[in-house]
This record gives C-alpha cells, sequence and structure tokens, in this order.
C-alpha cells in the first residue's frame, strides 16, 4: 500500500496514534508525529512511497514532537527524536517538515555503514550513474532537480551511498531539498513540479522540497553502476565547461565530502578507489540550466 | 517494567536469539543501542558463529555498528601513541584505566566496546608536568569556569578533562580512582604498586587484574551517572570470565578489596553481575565478598534502586519507579563523593553562581 491510499485525515491520525512504517529506498522508517505540518509534507511529498504494514521491524524510530516546555505557548519549538532521544537542539515549530528531511538523512549518514556514504547528489540513466559532490553552495541541487525534471533517475539528492561489498550505488530516492533562489529557478524551469510550502529563516535561509519523480520512487531498489563523478559549479554568467579532472585530485575532493571514510578504514579506501577508477570524472561549471542538461545528455560511460 | 529485559536475555544466553521474530530483534536492537552494547551484540554473535542465522534487517544494524566499534579501536591505538609521545620526556609512568586498558591489554571486554574519552592515571606529585607536557601536544582544559577548575583541583581525584584542539579526543588524566573528598581512599601507591607493564611497552601500564576489576566496580557503584551501567557490569563480567584462569586471581580478589577499602562495591559488583547476567563466581569467593554486605534494610533499597538503574534508559526497560531511583542513585553518588558540608557548599554554588550551561 502506498502514503497516497489514505486520505489526508487517516494519514494525520496514522501519524498520531500508531505511526506509519515508511519505506525510502532500503530503509524503513517508523515516523510517529501529531505535528500538521509534518503530515502535510508527508501526504504530499510522499504519496508515492509503499507503506510497509505488518512490519514488526523499522531500521528507524523516529518522532516529532514539541518540547513539553513554557516555550510552546509563546515561541514553539519542534524536536527530531530517534528512539526517543532528541538528536538535535530543538528548531522553530515552523520548521518541522524540513527538521523530519534532515534528520531522516542524520539517521542514514551516522549508521547505515555498509556503504561508503558521501554527501552528493546522484542520477542514473541507463543503468549510469552520475554523483554530484557537493561542497556548500555548489549548486548541486539545483542541476540535480532539473536533471530528474528532464528524464534523469533520482538515486538520492543528498547522500550517495556506495556499497563496500561491490560498489553500486543504493538508491535513497527522497524530496530534493531546494534553497532560497534555487526554488524559484526549478519552480519556473519545470512548472508541474510538486513542492513543499517555503519556510524561512532555517540554518540554510528559505527551502523548500521537491517531490521525487514517480519513476525514480518506482524503481528505488535497483541500484546502479558508478559512471561519472562531476564536481558542479555555478557561477552567474558563467559558460557551460566540462573539464576532464585527474582521478587523483578527484578522489581527494570526494573523500573531503564523504561521511563515513575514515570510519571505513581500509574498506572505506579500497570502496573510493573503486569507484574513482570506475569514473569518468569532471569540473563542471555552468550558468544555464538547459545548457547544462545538454552536456549531461552528451556523456559518454566510461569504456570498461 | 519487563521484568526481563531482552537485551538481558541476549547477554545470557546468546543462543537463544536465533529463535526471535523480527518484532522481538527490533526491540532488542533499540534496547542494547540505548546501552551502548549494540556492537558488543555483535561481538557476542560472532564469537557463538551466530550472525549468519541473525535475519538480514538486525543484522545490517549489527554490521553497521561493528565498523564503528572498530574505528574506535583503531582510534584508541593511535590517540595513546600520540599520549606516549607527549609525555614521552615527562618520564612518568602512564597507567591506563578501564577501556582504554581493555583494548591495550588485548582483553575480551574491548571487543565491541565503544568509547568516549581515554582516562589515564600518573603521581599525584607530577600532575603538573604532566598537564604541562599535554598541552604542549595540544590538549587543553575544558572547565574554564574558575569554580569548576577549584572543584577539579582541589577536591576531585582527576584533572579537568582535556581536549585536543585539533582532534577533539578527550583525555581525563587522574591521581586517584575516588576523589580526594570520599569517605574511603583506595591507596593510589598500592595500586600503582601492582600495575602490570604492557607487553612490549615499558612506560604503559594496566592494573593488575584483580584491581582492574575494582576500579571497575568502584567506578560503577560510586559514579552517578549510570546511562552506560549495564555496559559496565558487562565490562566486569567479561573481566571475572576472563580472569578465571588465573591461579591465585579469585583468591586474591577480596583480600585486595579489603585493602583497598573496596569490599561495599566489589560486593555489588558480584552480586549484580550474577543476578543479571548469570556470572560464574566461586561460592567461596562470594562468601568472602559478603564482608562487603551492607545491613538487610539497606541492601533491600539498593536492590531496587540498581535492579532499575541499571538497565538500558528506554521506555520497553522501565516503571513508574526508575526516575526517581536515577535520581535517588546520583543523589547518592554525590553524598559519597563528599561529606554533607561540603557537598552543600557545592551544589549551593553550582545552583546559584556556576553560569548555566546553554
Amino acid at each position: 500500500m502506498k502514503v497516497s491510499a489514505l486520505s489526508f485525515q487517516e494519514l494525520g491520525i496514522r501519524l498520531k496514534k500508531g505511526g506509519i512504517f515508511l519505506r525510502t529506498g532500503s530503509f524503513v522508517t517508523h515516523l510517529q508525529t501529531s505535528i500538521s505540518s509534518v503530515a502535510d509534507g508527508i501526504g504530499l511529498l510522499y504519496a508515492d512511497y509503499p507503506l510497509v504494514e505488518h512490519a514488526g521491524f523499522a531500521d528507524f524510530h523516529v518522532s516529532l514532537a514539541s518540547p513539553r516546555t513554557l516555550r510552546r505557548w509563546f515561541k514553539p519549538q519542534v524536536l527530531f527524536l530517534f528512539d526517543g532521544k532528541p538528536a538535535f537542539k530543538p528548531l522553530p515549530l515552523d520548521q518541522a517538515f524540513p527538521t523530519f528531511e534532515w534528520g531522516l538523512n542524520w539517521c542514514v549518514s551516522s549508521h547505515a555503514n555498509r556503504y561508503l556514504i558521501i554527501h552528493a547528489a546522484v542520477v542514473e540513466r541507463g543503468g549510469y550513474a552520475a554523483i554530484l559532490p557537493a561542497p556548500p553552495g555548489s549548486g548541486k541541487s539545483t542541476l540535480c532537480a532539473a536533471l530528474v525534471c528532464r528524464g534523469w533517475r533520482l538515486l538520492s539528492d543528498e547522500l550517495a551511498l556506495v556499497r563496500v561489498s561491490d560498489g553500486k550505488i543504493i538508491p535513497l530516492p527522497r524530496p530534493v531539498s531546494l534553497k532560497n533562489e534555487s526554488i524559484d529557478i526549478i519552480q519556473r524551469y519545470e512548472p508541474d513540479a510538486v513542492f513543499s510550502r517555503k519556510v524561512s529563516d532555517t540554518m540554510k535561509g528559505t527551502v523548500a522540497h521537491m517531490k521525487a519523480p514517480s519513476d525514480s520512487i518506482a524503481y528505488a531498489t535497483e541500484p546502479a553502476r558508478a559512471a561519472w563523478v562531476i564536481f558542479p559549479k555555478y557561477q552567474a554568467g558563467a559558460a557551460t565547461r566540462l573539464e576532464a579532472l585527474p582521478q587523483s585530485r578527484a578522489f581527494m575532493r570526494v573523500a573531503d565530502n564523504a561521511f563515513n571514510y575514515s570510519l571505513l578504514g581500509v574498506r572505506g579506501f579500497e570502496t573510493m578507489a573503486g569507484l574513482i577508477d570506475a569514473s569518468l570524472c569532471y569540473d563542471f561549471s555552468y550558468s544555464v540550466l538547459d545548457e547544462a542538461i545538454e552536456t549531461f545528455a552528451a556523456l559518454k560511460p566510461p569504456v570498461p | 517494567m519487563n521484568s526481563q529485559p531482552l537485551v538481558l536475555q541476549a547477554l545470557r544466553q546468546p543462543g537463544s536469539l536465533i529463535s526471535l521474530s523480527l518484532e522481538d530483534w527490533d526491540l532488542l536492537l533499540r534496547q542494547a543501542r540505548q546501552a551502548n552494547l549494540l556492537a558488543r551484540l555483535y561481538v557476542l554473535l560472532d564469537e557463538h558463529g551466530l550472525l549468519e542465522q541473525v535475519p538480514f534487517q538486525p543484522r545490517e544494524h549489527l554490521e553497521w555498528v561493528h565498523a564503528i566499534a572498530e574505528r574506535h579501536t583503531r582510534a584508541i591505538h593511535w590517540e595513546i601513541s600520540l599520549i606516549r609521545k607527549a609525555l614521552a620526556r615527562v618520564g612518568v609512568p602512564i597507567i591506563l584505566l578501564k577501556g582504554a586498558a581493555y583494548v591495550m591489554a588485548d582483553l575480551p571486554s574491548a571487543r565491541g566496546r565503544l568509547f568516549t574519552d581515554i582516562d589515564i592515571m600518573v603521581p599525584k606529585d607530577r600532575l603538573n608536568e604532566v598537564e604541562a607536557a599535554l598541552m604542549l601536544h595540544g590538549w587543553a582544559t575544558t572547565h574554564h569556569d574558575a569554580y569548576d577548575q577549584r572543584y577539579y583541583r582541589t577536591w576531585m581525584h582527576e584533572l579537568p578533562p582535556m581536549q585536543h584542539v585539533r582532534r577533539s579526543t578527550v583525555i581525563d588524566v587522574h591521581h586517584a580512582i575516588l576523589p580526594e573528598t570520599a569517605a574511603i581512599h583506595p591507596d593510589p601507591e598500592k595500586l600503582r604498586a601492582a600495575a602490570c607493564a604492557l607487553d612490549g611497552c615499558d612506560d604503559i601500564q594496566v592494573f593488575s587484574p584483580a584491581d582492574m576489576v575494582l576500579h571497575s566496580a568502584t567506578h560503577l557503584f560510586h559514579d552517578g551517572e549510570l546511562e552506560n551501567g549495564l555496559r559496565d557490569l558487562v565490562d566486569i563480567h567479561s573481566l571475572l570470565c576472563h580472569f578465571d584462569s588465573l591461579p591465585t586471581f579469585w583468591s586474591d580478589l577480596a583480600e585486595r578489596a579489603r585493602e583497598l577499602e573496596l569490599t561495599r562495591p566489589l560486593f555489588y559488583a558480584l552480586r549484580y553481575a550474577t543476578l543479571f547476567l548469570r556470572t560464574p563466581i566461586p561460592v567461596d569467593v562470594q562468601d568472602a565478598a559478603s564482608t562487603g554486605r551492607p545491613n538487610r534494610l539497606t541492601l533491600a533499597l539498593m536492590d531496587s534502586l540498581f535492579t532499575r538503574a541499571l538497565m538500558p534508559v528506554h521506555p520497553s526497560c522501565s516503571d513508574g519507579l526508575t526516575g526517581s531511583a536515577r535520581w535517588m542513585l546520583y543523589v547518592r553518588s554525590n553524598w559519597l563523593r563528599m561529606p554533607p558540608l561540603l557537598l552543600a557548599r557545592h551544589l549551593f554554588h553550582k545552583a546559584f553562581f556556576s553560569p548555566k550551561a546553554e
């Protein structure tokens, strides 16, 4: 059964009472909350995701709740609870849905050590995956959103999961997080895209989440093969330029963007080496999305 | 309260886990995670050759945390090599305590143990040199409030925790195992005299087997922060099982406890290890340790407190009295650390003068 099988009202009641078991990629999250903005966000952006009935087991037990302090009367807050324990400091209640998204990223990136986890967007076409690592301000999410609106499959907007055993990229398609001007840019670029309400004054500025394409969710269990590692850089007025990058440099830069590279020790190194070895590496600067899409369409997979 | 949390069943009889339903696994993982025993669970199942029989989803979680435990062990080795380098020129004998000692002495209790900091013990008259040498190598004191500094330096058995400015790792430098102000004074000289050198190192030592058990027991039953209480009891269980094969270990234990004024913590350690983990302890050792037994009333109270507070901090392991049990043991630990008047002064200062941590 999918989330969309429940009416908004039913969903709200379920979330409040026993919670729902939501499958995203290979993880099952047990989510419980009585905060309506979270229920709205789930109903809107997770409509196509499977609910696991009679699950019995969840990878992550999370809930979002308002701390029971006096503040709930004047400046209400939201807490992200991991199995009952706060994982972060409280945030303003208005940020409850983005907090759920950030919290779920934290759940995966701080636990799932069977994967080398890179802070990167990943998109796929024809079985080949492009990894877009994300130093802050690189415009990776904007590019990722544009690519998935033009037929690329979304594997993840935030966390590239590289399976340690075989180097395959494991999908984790979840809503794409956009901030500030990017929100309007993508709304203009793809007027049909479904967006959550804008939330302003977060630590990342104004944020909104774009719903992942239904196809990407439907194929969420199919891994992909790494083919390209591309460091995007959005620069106003810049010409579209794809420049080959030496693998040694790419290695260090991807390692800088990995959450658990050193934690995994030798296996981290080997997985990273395998990933870089299998990929063509590029620096990519752009300012016009259409040209960027054309450049990606022309990418040739590496010759084995 | 669930009369027997799954995590206890897991620690006593790992073999029985194979018949668990997915739902039970879900609960077991959550209890073990809160108790900081998830990586330990991996090790137990691995040692019994049972990992392959664990259903896929819970096994994933065990593998995930196993990677973290391996990383911790590597990090401890590295960190200790840096501490040795920093203190090489001071020429003081360093005794590793608790987790760091288990790792470096390669004891079974180190397997699957997660760490937050490294504890070492040095002679009190060398504290200044040690602190200066660590500062030269990048460790800085963490408690900047003048009162806190005085609290540690005048009354406690350790310097304020020192954190490395680049790696953020924390080291606790002790000169004794209990505060100066506590009612009992296990003599650090005696502990040092019995300490054993580690294979292949002449500059680091660990406590003798009996002292290691006694320190672990003292730490657990004098400390008010019991979030890791069950983990610490598992340490004791594992040490007892391991040292069981040493010829004089059992006969030394109770005698050594008397010598160090630690008969009470030893009594509790043996009592609760047997009660919760079914640790096999020779009857004559239990008899010898009963010199540390409190009167009947106190023991009944302690039983009701520790059977609650030593369980994982998880709703499935709590009842209506768990919160007050934890609170009472916290108060008790402060009571044991300081004489009443000093304690009152300390709490008064903390409540009204110390800057509030945000």
